[in-house]
C-alpha cells in the first residue's frame, strides 16, 4: 500500500514546529526539552476556544499546522485522530467527581472526555463535515493510524489528515498509564504524487515483533519510547531529510508495520 | 462499495442473551429498561442493563482483562455459534489474515471509577488496577484478539455513539486495501457512572422510559449491549441467514460537541453518503432503524434529515425505548436488529411512544410490521457531530 506525505506537524518538548524540528531530528541542532505550551486554536469560536481541554489544543494546534503547510482547505479533508488514551486530566476529574458523595459532574467535562473530543472541535474550527474517525490501540495507535489511513486512501479519499496526540495523566492515573511528554504530530496524506510532496510510504504488515527503528538521540529516544505518538518520530525524522530508508514500527505486540519511505 | 458478507452475528442487550432471545423480545413487546438500580448510582431514571448475574468473569488465562465491559463483550460472543463462526474462519483464512475492528465509549472506565473509591491515604489507586488492559479504550480489541486468537490487524474505533456503526467503514476499507481477508465487527458498551451522571449533567436523562419520536419525549435511557459480526468477501452460507453490508457514509456535523445540527445537516449528508456507497436510490430502502434517542433535539434534527432524504414514504422506527441507548454499542445493535428485520420479515415497532410528534414528518412505526425489506439503513450519530449510515440488504 503506497501513500504520499505531503506535509507535516509536529509540537513537543523541544520539537516547536515542523519546521524547527526538521534540524532537531536530522541532528543538525540539539535537542533541548523544554516544556510545551498549549493554546487553543484561534480558528476555533472564542466560546469553544474557553470549552477546550488540553488534549484537544494538542491535536488542533499539530493537525493546522500540517493542513497550513500544505496549503489546503482544511474543510474538504478527512481526519483521523489516534491516542493511546485520550485526555487522562478529563477522565481524572470525573472519576474524582464521581468518587465524591455529591457526584457533580461537569458538562463541559463529560462532552470533553470522549474519545472523539478533538475531531468534533476540528470539525467546528474547519467547518469540515467531511468523514472522521477516532482510533485507540493503545501503545500502537499510530501505526492503527497509518493503515486506517491506507485503508481511506485505497478506497478513493484524495487527501487525509492523520494527527496523533499523547500527554502524560495525572496523578494517581500517571502511575497506571505512564505518559512521557507532551506530544502531538500530524501528517497530510496523499492518495497520488502531487508537486509538493516530500516523500512516498510504502506500508506491509509484518509477523516479526521487536524490529521498531530507534532514535540515536537518549532525549528523543526517551519520547519514542514513553509516548506512544513518540512511535512516530522515526518516521518523522525520515521526513526531515528524505532519503530512501526503512523505518519499522511495533504493530500490537505481535508484529510489525514497515514502512519504505522515499524522496519524491 | 463492493458488498460484503455478515456471514454470522449475534447481539446481547437487556432484552436478552443472543440473537432469539432479543427477537423474541421484539415481537412479544417487552421491553428491557427498568428503574435505574445500577451499582451506587442514585438517578431517577431508567436503564437497560444485563443482569450482573450473567457477567461471569473473564476466561481465566485472559484475568488481567476482567471489567464489566470485556464480561458483556464475552458474553455476548458466546452466543449463536459466533466462536464457532470465528475458529471456522480462522481455519480457513488464517489467524493472521482476520482483523478485529470493534467500536466503545467508555470500554472499561468502569474499573477506574471503582479504583477511584479505593485510594490509599496518600491517594494512590489500588495495586490491582490495571489501566490498560480494563479501562483503555484498546482493551476491548485486545481481548477479543487474544480470546479469539486472531492475529490480524486490530483497531478500535471510538467516536461516542456512532463507534459501532463506523466499525463496518473501517473494516470494510481493511478488507478492501487487503490488509486482512475477514473482520471480526461490533463493539461493547457497558454501564458506568461517567455516562449516567454525564448525561445526568447535560439533564439528557428522561426519568421515564425514554419515548422516541414522541411528542412528549426529554431524554434517553441508557442501556449496554454488545453485538458482533464477521464480515467477510465470500458468501459464506455454513451459518445461514446470512446478510450484505452494501455501504457505509460518514460525515461530520461541524456544529456542536453535545448537540446535533438542528436541521440535520451533517445526518443527511451520512446516509446520503451511505446510500452513494452502496449505489441506491432513496427510494429503494425499505426500512430506517433510526438513532432516535429521544432527546427532544437528537429526533428533531435526524427526522428532518430522514424527510428530506427520503420524504414520509419509508417505514422507520427507534428501537432504543426496548433497549436503552446502547451508546458506542447502539451501531452494531441497529445493524443487528436490521439483520434481523432482513431474515426475519418483520420490522421493528417503537416501544413507549405513544403520541407521535407532528413536527417529525416521517413514516414512524409505533407497532410491529411484518414486511419482509430487501434493503434497510440504521443510523448512529454521537457527540462532536460524528455521524454513520450503514446499508445491509438480503443476500
Amino acid at each position: 500500500m503506497r501513500m504520499y506525505v505531503e506535509s507535516a506537524g509536529l509540537l513537543g518538548p523541544g520539537l516547536v514546529g515542523w519546521a524547527q524540528s526538521r534540524a532537531v531530528l536530522t541532528g543538525g541542532a540539539p535537542h533541548v526539552p523544554d516544556a510545551v505550551t498549549l493554546t487553543a486554536h484561534g480558528a476555533l469560536p472564542p466560546i469553544e476556544r474557553r470549552r477546550v481541554c488540553e488534549s484537544v489544543k494538542l491535536a488542533l494546534s499539530v493537525g493546522m499546522e500540517a493542513v497550513t503547510a500544505s496549503g489546503r482547505a482544511p474543510d474538504g479533508i478527512a481526519t483521523i485522530f489516534v491516542s493511546a488514551g485520550g485526555d487522562g486530566a478529563v477522565i481524572h476529574e470525573i472519576c474524582e467527581a464521581l468518587a465524591r458523595p455529591e457526584r457533580e459532574v461537569s458538562p463541559t467535562r463529560f462532552h470533553n472526555s470522549v474519545h472523539n473530543a478533538p475531531a468534533g472541535y476540528w470539525s467546528i474550527a474547519a467547518r469540515s463535515h467531511a468523514p472522521s474517525t477516532s482510533l485507540c490501540a493503545h501503545e500502537w495507535s499510530f501505526a492503527a493510524g497509518l493503515l486506517e489511513a491506507s485503508g481511506q486512501l485505497t478506497d478513493g479519499t484524495e487527501a487525509l489528515l492523520l494527527v496523533s496526540y499523547d500527554l502524560p495523566y495525572p496523578p494517581p492515573l500517571s502511575s497506571a498509564a505512564p505518559i512521557t511528554g507532551v506530544l502531538g504530530a500530524a501528517l497530510l496524506l496523499l492518495r497520488e504524487r502531487s508537486a509538493a510532496c516530500v516523500a512516498q510510504l510504502e506500508l506491509k504488515l509484518e509477523a516479526t515483533p521487536g524490529r521498531a527503528t530507534r532514535l540515536q538521540a537518549p532525549s528523543l529516544e526517551a519520547l519514542r519510547a514513553g509516548n506512544a505518538t513518540g512511535r512516530a518520530l522515526p518516521l518523522l525524522q525520515a521526513l526531515a531529510a528524505p532519503s530512501a530508508t526503512e523505518v519499522v514500527l511495533d504493530y500490537l505486540g505481535t508484529g510489525s508495520l514497515a514502512l519504505q519511505v522515499a524522496p519524491c | 462499495m463492493n458488498p460484503l458478507t455478515l456471514s454470522a452475528y449475534t447481539l446481547t442487550t437487556s432484552l436478552g442473551v443472543g440473537l432469539q432471545a432479543n427477537l423474541d423480545a421484539l415481537r412479544d413487546r417487552r421491553t428491557g429498561l427498568a428503574p435505574c438500580a445500577f451499582e451506587t448510582a442514585r438517578l431517577d431514571t431508567w436503564v437497560g442493563q444485563v443482569p450482573d448475574a450473567m457477567l461471569a468473569p473473564v476466561r481465566s488465562d485472559l484475568a488481567p482483562f476482567d471489567c464489566r465491559n470485556n464480561r458483556l463483550a464475552q458474553l455476548a460472543l458466546r452466543q449463536d455459534a459466533m466462536e464457532q463462526a470465528l475458529a471456522d474462519a480462522r481455519l480457513r483464512y488464517g489467524p493472521e489474515r482476520i482483523g478485529v475492528v470493534v467500536g466503545t465509549s467508555t470500554s472499561g472506565i468502569l474499573s477506574t471509577e471503582l479504583a477511584y473509591r479505593r485510594r490509599d491515604s496518600a491517594g494512590a489507586l489500588p495495586a490491582d488496577f490495571d489501566y490498560a488492559c480494563t479501562h483503555n479504550h484498546y482493551s476491548l480489541g485486545r481481548f477479543l484478539r487474544a480470546y479469539l486468537g486472531l492475529h490480524g490487524p486490530a483497531t478500535v474505533v471510538s467516536t461516542a455513539c456512532s463507534s459501532s456503526a463506523k466499525v463496518f467503514g473501517s473494516a470494510a476499507r481493511m478488507i478492501a486495501a487487503g490488509l486482512c481477508d475477514a473482520a471480526l465487527v461490533g463493539g461493547a458498551d457497558s454501564l458506568c457512572l461517567t455516562t449516567l451522571y454525564g448525561f445526568g449533567s447535560l439533564e439528557l436523562l428522561s426519568k421515564l422510559p425514554c419515548r422516541p419520536y414522541d411528542r412528549q419525549r426529554d431524554g434517553i435511557s441508557i442501556g449496554e449491549g454488545a453485538g458482533f459480526g464477521l464480515l467477510e468477501r465470500t458468501p459464506g452460507s455454513a451459518h445461514g441467514a446470512s446478510v450484505r453490508l452494501l455501504g457505509v457514509g460518514e460525515s461530520s456535523d461541524a456544529y456542536h460537541m453535545s448537540t446535533p445540527h438542528p436541521e440535520g445537516a451533517g445526518a443527511r449528508i451520512a446516509m446520503q453518503a451511505a446510500l452513494t456507497s452502496a449505489g441506491l436510490r432513496a427510494e429503494q430502502i425499505d426500512y430506517i432503524n433510526l438513532h432516535g434517542t429521544g432527546t427532544r433535539a437528537n429526533d428533531a434534527s435526524e427526522a428532518r434529515a430522514v424527510f428530506d432524504l427520503f420524504g414520509e414514504r419509508t417505514p422507520c422506527s427507534s428501537t432504543k425505548g426496548w433497549t436503552g441507548h446502547l451508546l458506542g454499542a447502539c451501531g452494531i445493535a441497529a445493524a443487528i436488529l436490521c439483520a434481523l428485520s432482513l431474515r426475519e420479515g418483520f420490522l421493528p415497532g417503537s416501544a413507549n411512544t405513544r403520541e407521535l410528534d407532528p413536527a417529525l414528518r416521517v413514516r414512524y412505526l409505533i407497532q410491529n410490521q411484518p414486511m419482509a425489506p430487501q434493503r434497510v439503513m440504521c443510523n448512529a450519530f454521537g457527540f462532536g457531530g460524528s455521524n454513520c449510515s450503514v446499508v445491509l440488504g438480503c443476500a
